[in-house]
């Protein structure tokens, strides 16, 4: 079947709409998740799994206890946070693909501090931590922001080739300065101190600070894009670089910007991994959150609020697959099917956001109506 | 160091540079027909384990390089579909395709872990293959490091001097003249688009059935998108892109050789980052030099295009 042929169809025309539609753009990521879960219970099916119990375990038994709802949130705040961060750049063009190896590299930053002060933490640590946790994913962001800016380099491309390097940076400091003297030899650095680790929020769960701090910043991000001036030029620097241009507003500082920005945040995500879940630096750092939050600022419409909702979904998608793999046997790798056919069908359903499909003598008939 | 070790040097650098000259030719033809595909990780992992799952299970290695390039090829029209029928952004759908990408390989690739797989046929010429240095470097590779220079000669000839090879640039170049002199802009990067998928998926079948012959997840690690950035290096010349990717294979062998000589005391984690730092630093000196004007990036690349009907 040629593509091709489908669209020439005879009884269906397809125009540009003059404007976005606003209703299918909220409408479409909800439909693209129906379609995936669809997809989903066929490619159950076709792997020798019963669809049903599956897409049970995936999607709905996570939810039903106190402690799925708070894994939820402890493995959507990274998402949400990051997600914010590499929206407001997608939205000026600027895409940071780097966000897993900011993360890794805000972690390292900040572990390093935790392990600095070891058996002597102060109520002044954990702060400590997260400003370098955010340094670290700035300094790392800096570097693609700075060979784009300075020598036009692709940002795609060196920050994601930055990312497997701070992956090889975090293990050569596990496997050998930092590693835990105590620790049998195992790859890990000593576990950080109980003043270098988030406050748990609700007893018997996972819960910490950070999840709080992540929506919070999920809100501030809202409020950047919206009310202030500098959310108005990367607006702007996305959707009319020539008028961004004439308006005089600087494309690199606001590719600067974009960066510091993401990259800080994916830092920061990186500490509440390590002083959070973790409790110390070991060889992996988080199981693809920044490549994820990449599939989570699309299906939030790079809008702030919408990301906390795509952040949980997403979110839902790690502990769905833990659960099935648990309850039904599937392997674990079918988190990353389900997020690449979200994105999928997300992309595909963003059609119907800037075309219009119509049959051909109902355009025909409406044809003379618009002239008027 | 004798002629042996030299020759077994050499011999590593073409094996390393293989599925990175595969994977980044096809991209080239992606390109000069103005489409940006970033998943060529992701096709290329694809490749890697259909590939070695036909082989493993018909127990023939040529099947295994045939289901790879379908598979690579296969990935590639969910991306034409996305971003030429329904005019997606590429960059989004490229990403979309290696986070699905990886994601699949392991699904399927989950129950070949640690089973071996019968190794592709070497062409040897008896006499020939014998001759020291020489020997061994000309003769007695696998067909597919054959298949891959024989492959640089057939794009740089198809894309400069044959017909179908100007229309296709043209589109690359001024996709709205050539759609007003009636040529099938989507049609031709549709036929690109499948290509890039098909070399990716055999630079990936290259991976799983020759230069490590077993499946690992992720084994891929990173190559798709160095073949990537050997496409910007090579200025999107096959001639050029044949020399990056041996010099690549070679930054990967000497940062193996020097890890197995102890490493001069490096951790070898630090050595592994070289082939992404050489990536880095290659990039900013092709973006920084005084040859930046002359980079001869296709004018339409990575903007999608939709026939007004």
């Amino acid at each position: 079947m040629s593509p091709k042929a489908q669209l020439k169809a005879p009884w269906l025309k397809i125009e540009p709409r003059r404007e976005v539609s606003r209703g299918l753009l909220y409408a479409t990521p909800p439909l693209a998740v129906a379609f995936t879960v669809l997809t989903g219970f066929f490619l159950f099916l076709a792997m020798g799994y019963d669809p049903f119990l599956s897409l049970y375990h995936f999607f709905v038994s996570p939810l039903l206890s106190l402690y799925g709802w708070s894994e939820l949130f402890v493995k959507g705040a990274p998402l949400i946070m990051i997600g914010v961060g590499l929206a407001v750049g997608f939205r000026a063009n600027v895409w940071n693909i780097g966000a897993e190896g900011q993360l890794t590299m805000g972690a390292v930053a900040g572990g390093a501090v935790a392990l600095a002060f070891w058996g002597e933490e102060t109520a002044l640590t954990l702060p400590l931590m997260c400003l370098a946790g955010i340094a670290g994913g700035m300094a790392y962001g800096a570097i693609p922001a700075f060979l784009k800016t300075r020598f036009g380099v692709n940002e795609i491309l060196t920050s994601l080739m930055l990312t497997y390097v701070a992956t090889l940076f975090l293990s050569t400091l596990v496997y050998g300065p930092l590693k835990d003297p105590l620790g049998f030899n195992f790859p890990q650095s000593r576990l950080f101190g109980d003043a270098a680790l988030l406050p748990i929020l609700l007893g018997g769960t996972r819960l910490h600070l950070g999840t709080v701090i992540a929506l919070a910043i999920a809100v501030a991000g809202w409020v950047l894009m919206t009310f202030t001036i500098v959310g108005f030029q990367v607006r702007v620097l996305g959707q009319a670089p020539q008028a961004a241009r004439f308006a005089g507003f600087s494309g690199p500082r606001l590719v600067w910007f974009c960066l510091l920005l993401s990259g800080g945040l994916a830092g920061l995500a990186g500490l509440f991994e390590a002083a959070g879940p973790i409790g110390q630096l070991v060889p992996q750092i988080s199981p693809g959150y920044g490549f994820t939050a990449i599939i989570v600022a699309f299906l939030g419409r790079l809008h702030p609020l919408g990301i906390i909702l795509s952040g949980l979904l997403m979110a839902l998608s790690y502990i769905g697959g833990e659960t099935a793999q648990v309850e039904v046997g599937l392997p674990q790798a079918v988190t990353g099917v389900f997020q690449g056919l979200l994105l999928f069908f997300l992309l595909a359903s963003d059609f119907l956001v800037r075309y219009r499909l119509r049959l051909r003598g109902a355009a025909a008939a409406a044809q003379p109506q618009a002239a008027e | 160091m004798t002629f042996d070790a030299v020759s077994l040097i050499l011999l590593t650098v073409i094996s390393a540079a293989t599925p990175l000259l595969f994977a980044a030719l096809g991209e080239l033809v992606v390109e000069k027909s103005g489409v940006l595909n970033l998943g060529v990780e992701g096709m290329m992992i694809v490749g890697a384990v259909a590939a070695f799952a036909v082989a493993s299970g018909s127990g023939s290695g040529s099947l295994g390089v045939l289901a790879g390039a379908a598979a690579g090829a296969a990935l590639a029209f969910v991306f034409g579909v996305l971003t030429l029928t329904l005019a997606a952004n590429q960059v989004a759908t490229g990403l979309a395709l290696t986070i699905f990408g990886l994601g699949l390989s392991s699904l399927i690739g989950a129950g070949y872990v640690g089973i071996p797989v019968p190794p592709l046929a070497k062409l040897a010429i008896p006499g020939i293959s014998d001759l020291p240095l020489a020997g061994p470097l000309l003769f007695g590779h696998d067909a597919l490091v054959y298949l891959s220079l024989a492959a640089v000669a057939a794009v740089a000839w198809f894309l400069k001097k044959s017909r179908a090879g100007m229309i296709l640039r043209a589109v690359g170049e001024s996709d709205i003249s050539a759609h007003s002199i009636g040529y099938d802009v989507i049609g031709v990067r549709y036929r690109a688009v499948l290509f890039g998928g098909a070399m990716a998926g055999l630079g990936g079948a290259f991976l799983s059935l020759s230069y490590t012959p077993l499946w690992a997840e992720g084994m891929t690690a990173g190559r798709g998108w160095i073949a990537l950035a050997l496409v910007v290096f090579a200025s999107w010349r096959p001639w050029r892109l044949l020399a990056g990717a041996y010099l690549f294979g070679g930054v990967t062998i000497a940062q193996l050789y020097t890890q197995s000589a102890g490493g001069l005391g490096i951790p070898s984690q630090v050595m592994s980052m070289l082939p992404y730092l050489a990536t880095i630093l290659v990039l900013t000196v092709i973006a920084a030099g005084p040859w930046k004007g002359r980079l001869n990036a296709p004018a339409c690349l990575g903007k999608p295009f939709r026939p007004s009907t």
